[in-house]
């Protein structure tokens, strides 16, 4: 087993690091953290914020790869007997949800089907040919006797509930043990019974979101070892599997992008606002350029090259894997180079106004260079801008993904996406009756995390803009 | 008035360069004229003569940005980037990969689109003002949060969800309107009532919060309290006042859209079957043709200046103090 890291797993590791950096320097300022102590105040934004560090979560354990050495494990099903055949490039999260990557059917099954979801030939004994709905390999292959779904399921939620209070206890356990080691190591500074800054946090809201997120998961967890939870799709895939496997292209899409677009626009931003001139010229003329070609035409025509590149030169890329990544990571590069321009635009006005105030007068007039100007002066007040311009932008970011699979600008077919599930269950919309776990999944999975990400972007917009705290 | 039009014009010659730059650059460096030869010709037994009379046929035997054999002016004319280009500011888009004038194609698609892009904005924009003028008038309330939080979650479902869900239930179960499909005259309203109202009520969440946002910043201001104070109730200040002060905000935001409802919507067209000008381009999209897609985008960035032209020309009528020069 040898480690793979593919590029965008690079990149989003760099990001986590970049993540990392960023919140020790909020806990070293008083100002910003008592900010993010604010943002995180709201009951809302708390659920939120722990919504999107879950799938953030899976995001990260999806971008751990390794080789996978071939182990072929023999599954005797009743007439045949099939060997599979585990190899290639697999994540920490594959070997988590091991069950449902490898436990596939022939076709189409409901959520908590015992049986396929529409007939197919069968020959008995005497050859008479009849139409049957076969049973599934592993979905309810369990039952015994006369025992329903509904009550097998009842009796099996029991288990994932008891798992998550359990584990909602342990980490209270610890939370509790932590502040108390924290107020006993400097009880001098607390013996006046000052109200601690985490004590205004909504923990309630907090502990209720997290033992519903736990529950839910483990539920699916546990119950997809005896049943396909969500169903399966036209090939017999696990559509659990599917969606969750899907975390890491949304999210990425969302994170990586933003890394993308803040450099350029940044620096153009910034420079067009500062040295004005015919910096500014240029710099307008450029993203007036950009801006005018229609987003969606223009990443269209891009990925169409690139198809054209890569068909062109097949020989670069070791393993579909590694194509289907460079694939993602070139729409990504794509979004970063379309979307920059909003921002860019903002900066540059704001930064028109701030170098007019007196204290970057004064500091040009002690003979500070632009750039540490810029550095210690402008920057600094543009933050704000900044961090509400990414969050903003990462919820229209995943719905994007969704729609550019659709026109066929996505990323790669192979590729687990919301965009791509839709795109494949909408082919079947016509059967009757409808398949509708696919689309169901894609949409729940994509409307929960673009919801957090909105609700959570609307308390730092109301935390940070200051024009909103009137 | 004129002066300024035709000054703003000319300013966008530089841009729609640009784009021709851009569009250039990705169609045709990395897809070459050879590249192309090659695809139309069959892969096999091309020879380099073969390859050259399909690019002088084809009026594709020029360098790309250089001409290095001909003399003077013609160094730079005489190249494929700026017959190309040229050919485009003529709006003369060539044909397309199944042999149709890719201009004729477009004049006849533009009717459908339309017919379905400018009944769902302006059906859009007026149900938008209204509900955010009257959300603005029970502000702070709790119907005032409920809303704003429904606004949320209407704006986080995908959009090809309300399509899905609007053909399957108005179509598939209910049989109310046809699922897709497209009819000359006023027939087609059957086919085109269902992809408007799922347009506009997929703007519903965004377009609310954001009107309700400008008009709650102009209630803010001075001149507010002082209608306030000499004794006006709240629904005059709403639309004595605020109303048109907050025109223009929602000017820039609205009427560089205008044009570019000409390009029509490429997933709604597509889901419904509305051979307009989206579907045209999802079409060339998934055929690959890059003479269509390379006309829309072109296409595309002059209706995006002339919207940039028309938002300024807008800011005059509601606001005096805006004079261009």
């Amino acid at each position: 087993m040898s480690f793979v890291w593919l590029w965008t797993d690079i990149l989003v590791w760099t990001l986590v690091l970049v993540l990392i950096g960023a919140i020790r320097s909020i806990r070293r300022s008083e100002q910003i953290r008592k900010q993010w102590f604010n943002i995180l105040k709201s009951p809302i934004a708390m659920s939120a914020a722990i919504i999107l560090s879950t799938y953030l979560l899976f995001a990260l354990l999806d971008s751990v790869h390794f080789q996978y050495t071939a182990k072929s494990t023999s599954v005797s099903s009743e007439s045949s007997e099939i060997s599979v055949h585990d190899q290639g490039v697999l994540s920490v999260l594959d070997v988590l949800l091991q069950h449902l990557r490898t436990q596939t059917e022939r076709t189409y099954s409901a959520p908590f089907a015992t049986h396929e979801y529409s007939t197919s030939l069968s020959y008995d004994e005497s050859g008479a040919v009849s139409q049957v709905y076969r049973s599934l390999q592993y979905g309810g292959q369990h039952l015994t006797g006369d025992k329903t779904i509904l009550d097998d399921v009842m009796v099996k939620t029991a288990v994932p509930f008891l798992f998550s209070c359990v584990f909602i206890a342990i980490i209270f356990a610890i939370h509790l043990g932590w502040g108390f080691l924290q107020t006993r190591g400097n009880y001098i500074d607390y013996y006046e019974n000052q109200p601690k800054p985490e004590d205004e946090l909504p923990w309630g809201a907090a502990y209720l979101t997290l033992f519903l997120l736990v529950f839910l998961f483990s539920w699916f967890y546990y119950l997809s070892h005896f049943y396909h939870v969500l169903g399966t799709d036209k090939v017999g895939q696990d559509v659990l599997y599917q969606a969750i496997k899907s975390i890491r292209t949304g999210v990425l899409i969302g994170l990586l992008t933003t890394l993308v677009m803040l450099p350029l626009a940044l620096i153009l931003g910034i420079s067009a606002g500062y040295f004005k001139g015919w910096v500014d010229d240029v710099i307008q003329y450029l993203y007036t350029t950009l801006n005018s070609i229609p987003g969606v035409l223009l990443i269209a025509a891009a990925v169409l090259m690139m198809q054209v590149i890569i068909s062109n030169n097949s020989g670069w890329f070791g393993s579909t894997e590694e194509r289907a990544d460079l694939r993602l990571l070139f729409l990504i590069f794509i979004l970063g180079l379309t979307s920059w321009t909003g921002l860019c635009r903002l900066l540059r006005a704001e930064t028109l106004k701030i170098s007019q105030v007196e204290y970057v007068t004064a500091a040009k007039a002690f003979g500070l260079s632009p750039f540490r100007i810029i550095q210690k002066h402008i920057t600094p007040n543009l933050m704000h801008l900044v961090l509400i311009a990414l969050v903003l932008d990462f919820s229209g970011l995943v719905l994007a993904e969704a729609v550019l699979s659709y026109v066929g600008v996505g990323v790669d077919p192979t590729t687990a996406s919301w965009g791509n599930m839709i795109n494949q269950a909408r082919l079947e919309m016509a059967r009757e009756p409808m398949v509708w776990w696919s689309l169901f999944s894609a949409f729940a999975f994509m409307f929960t995390l673009v919801l957090a990400a909105n609700l959570f972007s609307d308390r730092v917009q109301t935390v940070l803009d200051p024009r909103r705290n009137n | 008035m004129f002066a300024y039009i035709l000054k703003r014009l000319l300013f966008a010659v530089p841009i729609l360069i640009g784009v021709n730059v851009i569009t250039f650059a990705l169609f045709f460096m990395v897809n070459t004229p050879e590249d192309m030869a090659r695809a139309q010709l069959g892969a096999k037994q091309t020879t380099p003569e073969m390859i050259q009379s399909w690019k002088v046929e084809n009026g594709y035997d020029n360098p790309l940005f250089f001409n290095g054999e001909a003399s003077g002016f013609g160094k730079v004319q005489e190249t494929l980037f700026v017959q190309e280009s040229l050919k485009l500011f003529l709006f003369d888009f060539g044909q397309s990969d199944s042999g149709r004038q890719i201009s004729a194609d477009i004049q006849e698609r533009m009717g459908p689109s339309l017919a379905l892009a400018l009944p769902t904005f302006v059906i859009g924009l007026v149900t938008n003002i209204s509900l955010a003028l009257l959300i603005v008038l029970f502000r702070g309330s709790r119907l005032d949060t409920i809303t704003m939080m429904v606004a949320v979650a209407i704006m986080s479902v995908s959009g090809l969800f309300y399509i899905i869900a609007g053909q399957v239930l108005f179509s598939k179960v209910w049989h109310w309107v046809p699922i897709s499909g497209y009819t000359e005259g006023w027939d087609a309203i059957k086919f085109l009532i269902l992809p408007i109202l799922i347009g506009v009520f997929a703007g519903i969440g965004a377009g609310m919060r954001w009107y309700r946002s400008i008009f709650l910043e102009e209630m803010s201001k001075d001149y507010v309290r002082t209608a306030k104070a000499k004794g006006l109730s709240d629904i005059k200040v709403l639309f004595g006042h605020v109303l048109h002060n907050g025109m223009l905000p929602i000017l820039t935001g609205v009427v560089v859209v205008i044009p570019t409802l000409f390009m029509g919507s490429l997933i709604m067209e597509s889901f419904f079957g509305i051979p307009g000008l989206g579907s045209y381009t999802i079409d060339a999209i998934h055929a690959q043709d890059f003479g269509i897609v390379k006309a829309m985008v072109f296409l595309g960035s002059v209706l995006y200046i002339i919207g940039l032209i028309l938002t300024d020309i807008s800011y005059t009528f509601f606001d005096p103090r805006v004079k261009l020069s």
